[in-house]
């Protein structure tokens, strides 16, 4: 086999696609995507539940295989049906959704460690790409403003989602030595937002009292889950290796987040943030782990300089647009929304006019 | 050893240099003090510096400048007000100044509300940090310690640069003095970006602020980041060993920490500006330490100072100290390249120099200094 020097043989556009986690927002829309292409030639999606019907409809042509990538069975559709570009979309955060942090953990990791032994098998893989996240570089007080790719945490990931996918990312690291063939590309989402995507996050602005810790303020950035898609897509049809932060332009302050959303924030003492998180998970509302209660207290910005110049993607909506656009597209009702503020400011006018 | 020779030899030579200095200084020196009610002081201070000055005409142009603008900052414009105000009534009688004022603090507080201003990477809010932390600070600044500053010149009107300065006073207020300083005297009212302890930013609420208020982890990432985006950046090396040295050790400059800061200098190509503070130190005269409830805390000290647990939280108050805040001659590092940063060397001797001259500008000031609160 001739090995070029720079590793990886360049696949210009895939013809057979794997996506995994078709049945979530991300990897059914990609799969979509991909099926509207023409010049891809078969698309297989692949989850353990199956997608909505409004989803598969959308999926058009894209085939669905009720699969579990937890079970070699995987490496029979992998082979059979000659997959030459795998997108493993189907990293979870929330375990709520996923029945519990156990099962959210051996899906997450155990999933991924069948699939890469199955990709490894596959002679025809040429290239793996890997939803992460930009938790993988922690949150805390000594972190830097901006995380770089070459960074690595101050505190590795205790647990939870941030854990799993640094573990992900070293099996896919030692894929990728033991295939130089593949092109491995690993994607670290920051947070997402839009109209129709739910995670936590969505699902945390929308409560109409927000808690936050007391005395800190998050920076956050988001991304719009449009953008999300067009990255993965375009990861999966061009040969981009590497590591790239993907996020959004610009940032907000969490405080600042929910006066845009209209929503009424309540600081609570960082000690009873815990216990407050637990009451919010027991009731079902809002399922929050404890480094995402460490990213309410720091917050978390990554450096998009690669992704803006060697994978060659800008996104479309800044932090604050994608904000509100989330806001606009979910039609929140805005306990103290923007009408609602210019109103009483009039009102203080003139009161202040007839009384001065 | 070194440190101990050299601040033993020193004191005869500091009676020397602020004559010589006295006409970098010499500017700022009168402005303040021209309406106060010390006219001995001024008296037997002034025909020095004047002396000083007609001699040392020759030798430089910007001392020309200086002398041109010695007649600006004469305060009698502060007693003026009272005949301002007939003329600001004269143009338009229709809508009263507080139905306006009114307006646009309305207009602030909604826009606040409803979370419409732009924030950077940092977490700097500068318009939290000009329209609400600025002026809480300006009192403190104009009227309580009376800050005088030196040598604004020095301080560039764009591009990055690195100011230097060193720390006292248990709590930072040097550093929240100093962001006041460049942002109400310098003419391009520079926003000053500091680089703090961890420590701070773990701190509820205080952390917060210190970010919205420009501030960021002192380390190289950022540092670099700010500089090269032309920021203007300071630091204060000697850290909490500075802040927080007892009493008895004062305007004594703690060791500079591993020339972190010059080095991210070098690899941005920026000047370094060193910065001296005098006063910050009797703001809270430290003369005791608990150690043990620091430790509970989890703090660095717990400070003791003649009022702090004594009167409670009038303790806090700090002693009105007169401030002098002097920034010294750019260090220019367009020579090196940015590999020289690897050089260790070279880094220690820039940081020694800069330690030296913050330290002989500190004996300085500090032998012009009648009065610890006066000036």
């Amino acid at each position: 086999m001739p090995v070029t020097p720079s590793g990886p043989q360049p696949l210009d556009r895939p013809s057979v696609v794997l996506v995994t986690g078709v049945s979530r927002f991300l990897g059914g829309n990609l799969a979509a995507r991909l099926a509207a292409d023409p010049a891809i030639e078969r698309v297989l999606g692949v989850d353990t539940v199956p997608p909505s019907r409004d989803m598969l409809r959308r999926m058009g042509r894209a085939e669905f295989v009720r699969a579990d990538i937890r079970n070699p069975l995987i490496s029979k559709v992998i082979a059979g049906a000659g997959v030459d570009t795998v997108v493993h979309a189907a990293l979870s955060a929330s375990p709520g959704s996923s029945g519990g942090r156990t099962a959210m953990k051996e899906m997450n990791v155990i999933g991924t460690m069948q699939l890469l032994a199955a990709c490894q098998k596959a002679e025809r893989v040429r290239r793996v790409v890997l939803k992460s996240t930009t938790a993988v570089y922690g949150s805390g007080s000594r972190d830097p403003a901006l995380f770089d790719e070459s960074m690595t945490p101050k505190d590795l990931p205790s647990g939870g989602y941030a854990k799993d996918a640094a573990e992900i990312e070293g099996y896919l690291r030692g894929f990728a030595r033991r295939r130089p063939d593949v092109g491995t590309t690993v994607l670290r989402f920051c947070n997402y937002v839009g109209p129709r995507i739910d995670t936590v996050m969505t699902r945390y602005f929308a409560l109409p009292v927000v808690p936050t810790v007391l005395g800190f303020d998050a920076r956050m950035q988001l991304l719009h889950e449009e953008d999300a898609l067009a990255v993965l897509e375009r990861a999966a049809t061009h040969d981009l290796p590497g590591v790239y932060n993907v996020a959004a332009d610009g940032v907000l302050m969490l405080s600042q987040a929910i006066r845009r959303a209209g929503q009424v924030q309540v600081p609570v003492p960082s000690p009873a943030v815990g216990p407050v998180g637990r009451l919010l998970r027991g009731a079902r509302i809002v399922d929050y782990s404890p480094e995402q209660m460490r990213f309410l207290h720091f917050g978390r910005v990554v450096d998009t300089t690669r992704l803006k110049e060697r994978f060659g993607f800008a996104p479309r909506w800044t932090t604050v647009q994608a904000f509100d656009d989330y806001v606009r597209g979910r039609a929140l009702r805005p306990v103290l929304g923007r009408a609602r503020l210019e109103a009483a400011e009039r009102t203080v006018l003139r009161a202040a006019k007839v009384l001065g | 050893m070194v440190e101990k020779n050299g601040k033993g030899a020193r004191v005869p030579e500091a009676r020397v240099i602020p004559l010589h200095a006295d006409d970098t200084g010499g500017r700022t020196r009168w402005r303040l003090g021209a309406g106060e009610t010390r006219p001995r002081g001024r008296a037997d201070r002034e025909p020095s510096g004047r002396a000083r000055r007609s001699d040392a005409g020759t030798s430089s142009s910007s001392s020309t400048s200086r002398t041109t603008t010695t007649p600006r900052p004469r305060p009698p414009a502060d007693d003026a007000p009272p005949q301002t105000p007939p003329i600001a009534v004269v143009p338009d009688p229709e809508p009263p100044a507080w139905e306006s004022a009114l307006e646009s603090a309305l207009r602030f507080v909604r826009r606040r509300l409803a979370g419409d201003y732009p924030v950077d990477e940092f977490g700097y809010d500068p318009e939290l940090a000009e329209s609400v932390i600025a002026p809480v600070l300006q009192p403190l600044y104009q009227h309580w310690f009376r800050v005088e500053t030196i040598g604004m010149q020095h301080v560039p009107d764009s591009g990055g640069a690195l100011i230097v300065a060193n720390h006292s006073g248990t709590l930072p207020l040097d550093a929240l003095m100093t962001i006041q300083a460049l942002h109400s005297e310098h003419p391009a009212r520079r926003r000053l970006r500091l680089l703090g302890a961890d420590l701070m930013f773990r701190l509820p609420i205080v952390g917060e602020l210190a970010r919205k208020n420009g501030a960021t982890l002192a380390c190289n990432p950022d540092a670099e980041r700010l500089m090269g985006s032309g920021e203007l950046v300071g630091v204060f090396p000697e850290g909490f060993k500075g802040i927080g040295k007892p009493f008895a050790d004062r305007y004594k400059l703690q060791r500079f920490g591993r020339g972190g800061f010059v080095s991210a200098a070098l690899r941005t190509g920026v000047p370094i500006i060193p910065c001296s503070i005098v006063g910050a130190e009797e703001t809270y005269p430290k003369i005791g330490d608990v150690a043990p409830l620091a430790r509970l805390l989890g703090a660095p000290y717990f400070p003791i100072t003649p009022t702090f647990p004594l009167l409670g939280p009038l303790g806090l108050v700090p002693l009105p100290s007169k401030w002098y805040i002097e920034f010294g001659e750019p260090i220019v590092l367009d020579r090196y390249t940015p590999a020289d940063a690897e050089d260790p060397m070279l880094v220690f001797n820039l940081t020694d120099q800069v330690r030296e001259t913050i330290q002989h500008t500190l004996y300085r000031l500090l032998s012009q200094r009648r009065n610890v609160f006066l000036g």
